[in-house]
């Protein structure tokens, strides 16, 4: 490739951002607009990607590789597979989604904000795009300083709270992967590039460690049962667009870390520390689940779900298996899409009623029909219903478990029921009974607001109903990443051989 | 018959940047006493002097001198950019240090330009003679900056305070240095370094003594606990300025001679002061980040900061190899950026006859001065070390060669303590952006405070961004030794 694609993808929304900053503050209407059309252009600038990218290899492709630090060896390189392709499309599409939906809602340092959202999406872009492990760490802490601000200069009244607890967390766990990078830096032949340090033979108590290095970072991200403390009070606090993000993309970027580093490169650790995984996943789905049906906080109860829902998406890769990998990916994106949608619905009505109590709400199907269809559309998508995404990725994962440990796949379906359970009554609380005082009156969608839902509620729709758009991207590189993991790849060949050559005559 | 040897001219061309910069500040003393109405030019004159001796110094080619006593190598030069760095920056924010805060600014001048040829000489000394003459005029001139507003009790507290410590740690360290000198009969590092491992003394009580007594007097000078006790009481008493000053320039004067002792003229002790220093390292990071959690005072607050990035500093010495002396190297350059930011951004604060040092000072800064609080808040997200700044860089590479050593256990600590460190650097970036303001506040730039704030920016970011070009600098300036 001689245009390098990657690089204008994390670039761009970087210097689109700083861009912003040229515009005097008052121009608030030009400042959304610029940010709408920078985010736009970045959505545009995926295509490519997808057109281009060959779904037949594993390989990186779209590969970029210059010399950054020569004297601590640390490059700077990029490259894609069929894995991080579809974040980068997901992030894409939630920037401009988030930006849509601040549109009103953000009335104070306007320019600041989009400055951070955009800044933001280009250091996400990059933590997809990185193959060198410090080039992507430096994202991976990049991200956190706009989001530090998100949350703590436009959330909600506990923002401060939340924003650090946030960072703290994430930071501390970070910190401990660091560690680990060196330590896997000085075992693994003195290079970060993340595709020479996979296929390595390293003994298993290194494994160990390492694993648990990066559990640190990954679990904290995700966020696993016991570090998922943060999660619920960082989106309830942060403002619609930074619960998107949090939930569209920034707790991917976990589950992302796992898929890889920690199986490519910690194979044996990694099959060793599956039954582990697998209950902490399960704890998740049944707690995170749990816990909704006490909440009386509408955000709080949407995080909540997410805790659960991610559950699901660890407990697939830990699988180890083609359908557990694949479906974990696959409700990477559903979630994002799915949580995403739910927090742009539940920050329009904020908008309009200015509370968060499920108490409060009442009959908003007749006051706010439209808005009432697309919530039903996404609750739904969040239970799993057949028809839309949430029940291919689910059912994948479900059938991934039970192959693998059968116990977890059956007590994660209980998960399944909970979450029907505290989704519709959800539901029926908010937008049936009779209609409640304050409630009536509320501005219907306006046009900005269904143009923000609709491309979401399209793509529940289509992956619901056409997955193998996405499972095409990721059948070889899932393919390949599993043989890493059951030792199939490099190092397998290589211990394979002698007990090849002992049966030669 | 007398001998004598035969003196050239060209046997001082290694120190010319000293002589001139010794010229320079005569010539202060004496634009003061005898011009009193061009005391505006004197910051000028100050600033063109050490870009003179800067340019110099990059120029010259690695010699040493008078026998070694005195060597000019890529070590010292590295040591020598940071220290003249550290000394033009807050040259350029005097002025309006000075309009503010008022007073006598004569003899600051010319006291700095002294303070500064001696830590020219420390970063320089290949003996320990010179190392002490280094150390004494680098420190007198401080003690006389940090008292220089002599009415306020508090500065002249502080004064009092370092020069007693002070005198009390050069003490140690001369003790040091004659139990060395008498055990190995000379006072040339090198020398010594050679005498210690052909006559096999590592394991000699004596020297043992001598060791201990030197790291005493070696990390008294750059805060590293526990002889740490005078620096926030001095930090916070000294004018801002000089504050900002010591933190950088003196510290990295001081890591200069610590590295030349222990790196240089001890590698045969270094299975006796690695673990010390390890422990004093993780002491340091603790005690500094620790206490700077509860401060109210954002000076005091930058104080245990300064602390706490000694700890991180001294692991590069802690790992005893090149790599670590480099990663010190690129940790205090990148530490003269964004402590000197974080400094100019607490000077530009201050207003006429007022103190604004208080943490509540910082209050709604983003909203009535965007690019100010910005420009805060990336100077305390690289002070906390998060990438993309310089910051994140320096401590990267500095873990990355304790580690490399063998000290993985004092690496957790110091990413742990990093994290502590977070929360309060965290606590400015909050009140700044996250709070209303009580009062309106009227900040006003001179020229030298912009150039100060952009150049500081520009390092901060730089060496974030592209750090390979420095960072291959100093590993060079290191290897051609």
């Amino acid at each position: 490739m001689s245009m390098p694609l990657l690089s204008i993808l994390i670039f761009f929304p970087i210097l689109g951002g700083l861009s912003l900053l040229c515009v005097p503050r008052q121009q608030v209407a030009t400042i959304r607009t610029l940010a709408l059309l920078v985010s736009l252009i970045e959505l545009c600038l995926t295509l490519p990607l997808v057109l281009l990218f060959d779904k037949s290899t594993h390989v990186m492709q779209f590969v970029e590789q210059h010399a950054w630090i020569p004297a601590l060896r640390i490059n700077y390189s990029l490259g894609i597979d069929g894995i991080s392709i579809l974040f980068l499309l997901l992030t894409a599409l939630v920037i401009v989604v988030s930006v849509l939906v601040s549109w009103e809602a953000i009335t104070n340092k306007v320019q600041e904000f989009f400055v951070a959202v955009l800044l933001l999406e280009g250091a996400m872009m990059g933590v997809f795009c990185a193959t060198d492990f410090i080039l992507f760490y430096v994202f991976w802490e990049a991200m956190l300083i706009p989001m530090f601000l998100i949350i703590g200069i436009w959330g909600g009244p506990n923002r401060i709270y939340a924003t650090v607890k946030f960072f703290l967390y994430t930071l501390v766990g970070s910190l401990l992967m660091l560690v680990g990078i060196i330590l896997l830096y000085q075992h693994g032949g003195r290079t970060f590039d993340i595709l020479k340090l996979a296929g390595q033979a390293y003994p298993l108590k290194l494994q160990l460690i390492l694993f648990w290095a990066f559990f640190a970072a990954f679990a904290v991200k995700v966020p696993m049962w016991p570090v998922h403390t943060w999660l619920p009070d960082a989106h309830t606090e942060a403002p619609a667009a930074g619960s998107v993000i949090l939930a569209g993309v920034l707790i991917k970027m976990g589950a992302y870390g796992f898929l890889r580093f920690s199986l490519p490169i910690l194979p044996d650790a990694t099959q060793l520390m599956m039954q582990p995984m697998l209950v902490l996943s399960v704890i998740a789905i049944v707690y995170g689940a749990i816990i909704c049906l006490a909440q009386t906080d509408l955000k709080r109860l949407i995080a909540y779900s997410s805790v659960s829902h991610m559950g699901f998406v660890t407990l697939g890769l830990f699988a180890l298996n083609q359908q557990g990998l694949e479906g974990s990916i696959l409700q990477m994106i559903n979630h994002g899409l799915v949580t995403g949608a739910l927090f742009l619905a539940v920050g329009m009505i904020y908008e309009r009623t200015h509370t968060r109590e499920i108490a409060a709400y009442g009959g908003l199907a007749s006051t706010m029909p439209v808005f009432a269809g697309f919530f039903l559309l996404f609750t739904l998508a969040a239970v799993g219903l057949p028809g839309t995404n949430g029940f291919v990725g689910e059912f994948l994962i479900l059938l991934g478990g039970f192959e693998s440990r059968p116990w977890s796949a059956v007590i994660a379906a209980s998960g399944l029921i909970l979450g029907a359970w505290y989704m519709l009554w959800l539901y029926q609380r908010v937008f049936f009974n009779e209609v409640k005082e304050g409630m009536r009156g509320l501005p219907r969608l306006d046009l900005r607001e269904i143009a923000t839902l609709a491309p979401m509620a399209f793509l529940i729709l289509w992956i619901g109903l056409y997955p193998n758009a996405l499972l095409g991207f990721l059948h070889v590189s899932v393919g390949h990443l599993l043989d890493q993991v059951h030792g199939v790849g490099l190092a397998g060949t290589e211990t394979a051989l002698p007990s090849a050559l002992a049966r030669l005559p | 018959m007398i001998q004598t040897a035969a003196v050239t001219w060209t046997a001082l061309d290694p120190i010319l940047p000293e002589l001139l910069l010794i010229g320079i500040g005569v010539l202060l003393v004496g634009c003061d006493l005898f011009i009193p109405r061009q005391r505006q030019a004197l910051p000028w004159l100050t600033v063109v002097g050490c870009i003179a001796a800067l340019l110099m110094i990059l120029g010259a080619r690695p010699t040493s001198a008078f026998g070694g006593m005195f060597l000019a190598d890529g070590y010292a030069m590295v040591f020598k950019v940071i220290c003249l760095g550290a000394a033009i920056l807050t040259t350029l924010i005097s002025e309006q240090f000075w309009q503010t805060v008022g007073g006598r600014q004569g003899e600051y001048y010319s006291l700095l330009v002294f303070s500064l040829v001696g830590m020219l000489l420390m970063a320089s000394a290949g003996d320990l003679m010179v190392l002490y003459l280094g150390l004494e005029l680098m420190a007198l001139p401080v003690y006389a900056l940090v008292g220089l507003h002599k009415r306020d009790g508090r500065t002249s507290e502080a004064a009092i305070k370092y020069f007693l410590m002070g005198a009390f740690a050069s003490a140690l360290l001369l003790f040091g240095v004659s139990l060395l000198y008498g055990l190995t009969g000379t006072t040339d590092i090198g020398r010594i370094a050679e005498t210690v491992a052909t006559m096999k003394v590592a394991a000699n009580p004596a020297l043992l003594a001598a060791l201990g007594l030197l790291l005493a007097g070696l990390c008294f000078k750059v805060a590293v606990a526990p002889f740490h006790l005078w620096t926030p009481d001095v930090y916070e008493g000294a004018p801002t300025l000089v504050t900002a000053l010591m933190s950088i320039g003196p510290k990295a004067a001081g890591f200069a001679i610590f590295g030349r002792i222990v790196f240089y003229g001890l590698p045969e002790l270094q299975s006796h002061w690695g673990p010390i220093l390890a422990a004093l390292a993780l002491l340091t990071m603790a005690v500094g980040n620790i206490t700077a959690l509860c401060q109210q005072s954002l000076k005091r607050m930058l104080a245990y900061s300064s602390i706490a990035h000694a700890g991180y500093a001294l692991l590069g010495l802690v790992a005893g190899t090149e790599e670590g002396m480099a990663a010190t190297m690129a940790y205090l350059a990148v530490y003269l950026f964004m402590n000197l930011g974080a400094f100019a951004v607490l000077i530009l604060l201050a207003a006429p006859g007022e103190r604004r040092e208080s943490l509540d000072d910082c209050k709604g800064l983003a909203g009535k001065h965007p690019v100010v609080a910005a420009l805060m808040l990336v100077f305390l997200f690289s002070l906390t070390g998060i990438p993309p700044t310089g910051g994140f860089i320096g401590k990267f590479y500095l873990l990355k060669a304790a580690f490399a050593a063998g000290y993985p256990l004092t690496v957790v600590g110091a990413v742990l303590f990093s994290a502590i460190s977070a929360f309060f650097y965290l606590r400015v970036v909050r009140l700044m952006y996250m709070s209303e303001a009580d009062h309106s506040a009227c900040l006003n730039f001179s020229p030298g405070m912009r150039a100060v704030l952009g150049v500081c920016l520009a390092g901060v970011l730089g060496l974030g961004f592209f750090p390979g070009p420095v960072l291959g600098w100093i590993v060079a300036a290191l290897a051609g030794n």
